[in-house]
């Protein structure tokens, strides 16, 4: 299978601290594939370097078959960003917005419009308005219009979910799943574990390093076997019995529960029964169904 | 529509649609043109004087009733000599004259009000010049080239100094930071359009405006503030393009220097502003500085360009006499430019 982003060994230091260290990966073509990682991790530079904003100090990266340093501007053509924050132009209309992107790669707005038409569904009725006046949905809804104009071969998607509302973050991935039914690769970063498991495959990214590649229910393969909820009336004494406990490897909170991480050999009974005599009430453990932010958890864990 | 041009509309829809900052730019020329132009004015009018006499004679009598006729003076009348400290200090009077004679010549001695020096200046000459009249040799002066002595011939040249750097470097820095900060810039930067034409695509709006303002000014100083005009007016403007051209690369260099719309307007407010109004010589001579800050001012743009404005606007001079100083702005407009233009392309 061909790749459309191909990264290999890619490193980049601001002075002392480094951005990225290493990171190889790939992603196949036609994929929807997710970068997680938490703020801070280097998802922003990695997007940098692919989009040809920055340069890499060490290794290399292609994207739809193009090197990122050499071969730039045959790249730019093929990719459609969408950086993080709001960039379009407010004092622009959507339409002026639509137009001006379009005219940029040299194509006509009709020509490609049945590619964004599902993401123009609502922002068709006005046209007229400015981006600055739309909602935060909407504004996100035009820069996607706006970075696929162009039809391009791979999409760069750097945490457009940020700072939207739950219900316009659950339709915009579908609108990548569709988009994704069309042919277009799609690399999307978040700091959203719930978000991973909507991707055919995730890298997970921590401080600069990739910890782990893989689809997401392989990843957390396994992960259930000895990860157990745990719960109590007082919560955080909980937490300190539960840590000093021999075989369990760690100990934190999840939503209202807590997720324990226990060696192979733990015995439920046996510890529901220590943590009784230690004064504890109502203790209830039972086993728990792992996640992406399980694993994230673990591997940062393990990692630093 | 070709790229380049959607950029221009772009760039144009901006402007349109910021219209408080047009109109300021559009008003501030005109306002600041009437202002310098009529208002504001370094002669001196209405010096108020005393006189003080120990002694009538056919001389003295002679030189009050000169004083009194003289438009620049309001004559206040003879007070005994001890009233004048106290009128001096009451600010009563800017200056007062004591005629006394000795061994049968009349002496006279001026004090005057020197707490604004200008005025203080100004006035001993009038006085001196009015009281020595007809005495001595005559000395026929001729003021060339601004005969009528109008402080508007001076400003315009100044003011037009000002208002290009303030127009083409802080608006366009301000725009183009303006895209930095909000991210649009990369996304022009991702997309295969060539970085120079984005730069370009900045600049010619903003050129525009200027010529814009250029006509204005202009027609201003020709028929308002009664200019002399004559064909030098050609050179006037394509000097003046050339400015703005370096205005423009300015600009384009402090955009590059900074990543916020707040230090782009303080480093051209700091950097450009201040250093015109005071050392181009807009109001200052520059011959009168210290030496230090005279090699300061070689490297001001303004003060080159307002030396070659006075010698075609105000003198009428053909343009070999400002070869100079046109040779110096494009110099240094080929410097700024490629500069800016080599900063710009690094930064990526």
């Amino acid at each position: 299978m061909r790749c459309a982003v191909e990264i290999q060994g890619l490193t980049k230091r601001y002075g002392k601290l480094v951005a990225l260290d290493h990171v190889s990966f790939s992603v196949p073509e036609g994929t929807l594939f997710g970068l997680i990682g938490p703020d801070g991790a280097g998802k922003t530079t990695l997007y940098q370097i692919l989009t040809t904003l920055l340069g890499p100090d060490e290794g290399s990266a292609t994207v739809a078959g193009w090197d990122v340093v050499k071969d730039y501007k045959k790249l730019r053509a093929e990719i459609g960003y969408m950086p993080e924050r709001f960039s379009l132009y407010p004092d622009l209309t959507v339409n002026e917005n639509l137009q001006f992107f379009a005219s940029l790669f040299g194509v006509d707005v009709k020509d490609n419009f049945d590619l964004i038409a599902p993401i123009f569904d609502q922002l068709k009725n006005f046209p007229n308005r400015r981006a600055g006046a739309l909602s935060g949905g909407m504004k996100q809804k035009l820069a996607l219009g706006c970075a696929l104009i162009h039809r391009p071969k791979v999409l760069l998607l750097d945490e457009p979910t940020t700072g939207v509302d739950a219900v316009s973050r659950g339709e915009f991935w579908d609108m990548l799943a569709t988009l994704k039914e069309n042919g277009i690769t799609i690399l999307v970063s978040t700091s959203y574990m719930d978000e991973a498991e909507r991707c055919e495959r995730i890298a997970l990214i921590n401080k600069g390093k990739i910890l782990d590649v893989n689809a997401p229910g392989r990843l957390i393969e396994g992960l259930d076997q000895n990860l157990y909820n745990a719960s109590a009336k007082e919560m955080y004494p909980l937490l300190e019995a539960l840590r000093s406990l021999p075989d369990v490897r760690d100990c934190y909170t999840f939503g209202a529960t807590l997720h324990v991480v226990t060696d192979d050999g733990f015995d439920l009974d046996a510890a529901m029964c220590r943590l009784r005599q230690g004064g504890l009430d109502d203790v209830r453990i039972w086993p728990a169904k792992g996640n992406v932010e399980d694993l994230f958890i673990q591997l940062a864990k393990n990692d630093g | 529509m070709s790229i380049f041009q959607s950029l221009i509309k772009k760039e144009v829809l901006h402007l349109v649609r910021d219209f408080r900052t047009v109109t300021v730019v559009l008003v501030m020329p005109v306002v600041l043109l009437s202002l310098f132009g009529f208002a504001i004015s370094t002669e001196v009018n209405n010096v108020r004087i005393v006189a003080v006499v120990e002694q009538h004679t056919d001389e003295t009598v002679q030189i009050i009733d000169r004083l009194r006729s003289n438009a620049y003076f309001t004559f206040e009348g003879i007070v005994p000599f001890r009233d004048v400290d106290g009128l001096l200090r009451k600010g009563r009077v800017d200056a007062a004259v004591v005629f006394r004679t000795e061994d049968g010549r009349l002496q006279h001695q001026i004090l005057a009000d020197a707490s604004n020096t200008n005025m203080a200046q100004t006035s001993t000459a009038y006085l001196e010049s009015a009281i020595s009249y007809g005495t001595g040799p005559a000395v026929v002066s001729h003021t060339l080239y601004n005969p009528q002595l109008k402080s508007a011939y001076n400003f315009v040249p100044g003011i037009m100094g000002m208002i290009f750097i303030l127009i083409c470097a802080m608006m366009t820095s301000v725009s183009i930071v303006n895209e930095k900060e909000s991210g649009t810039m990369n996304l022009l930067l991702v997309s295969p359009v060539r970085p120079r034409t984005i730069i370009l695509s900045k600049l010619v709006p903003y050129f525009l405006l200027s010529c814009v303002i250029l006509t204005l000014v202009l027609v201003l100083s020709y028929t308002v503030l009664g200019l002399p005009f004559s064909f030098s007016v050609i050179h006037v403007i394509w000097v003046t393009i050339l400015y703005v051209i370096l205005a423009l690369g300015l600009g384009l260099l402090i955009s590059t220097l900074v990543s916020t719309q707040v230090a782009a307007l303080l480093v051209s407010g700091v950097m450009f502003m201040i250093p015109v109004v005071l050392l181009s010589g807009m109001i200052f001579p520059v011959e009168n500085m210290p030496p230090v800050l005279q090699w300061l001012t070689c490297a001001i743009p303004a003060r080159w360009y307002i030396s070659a404005m006075r010698v075609l606007m105000v003198q009428q001079l053909p343009v070999s006499y400002v070869l100079t100083e046109v040779l110096i702005l494009a110099g240094m407009t080929l410097l700024v430019l490629a500069l800016a233009i080599r900063k710009f392309n690094a930064k990526r």
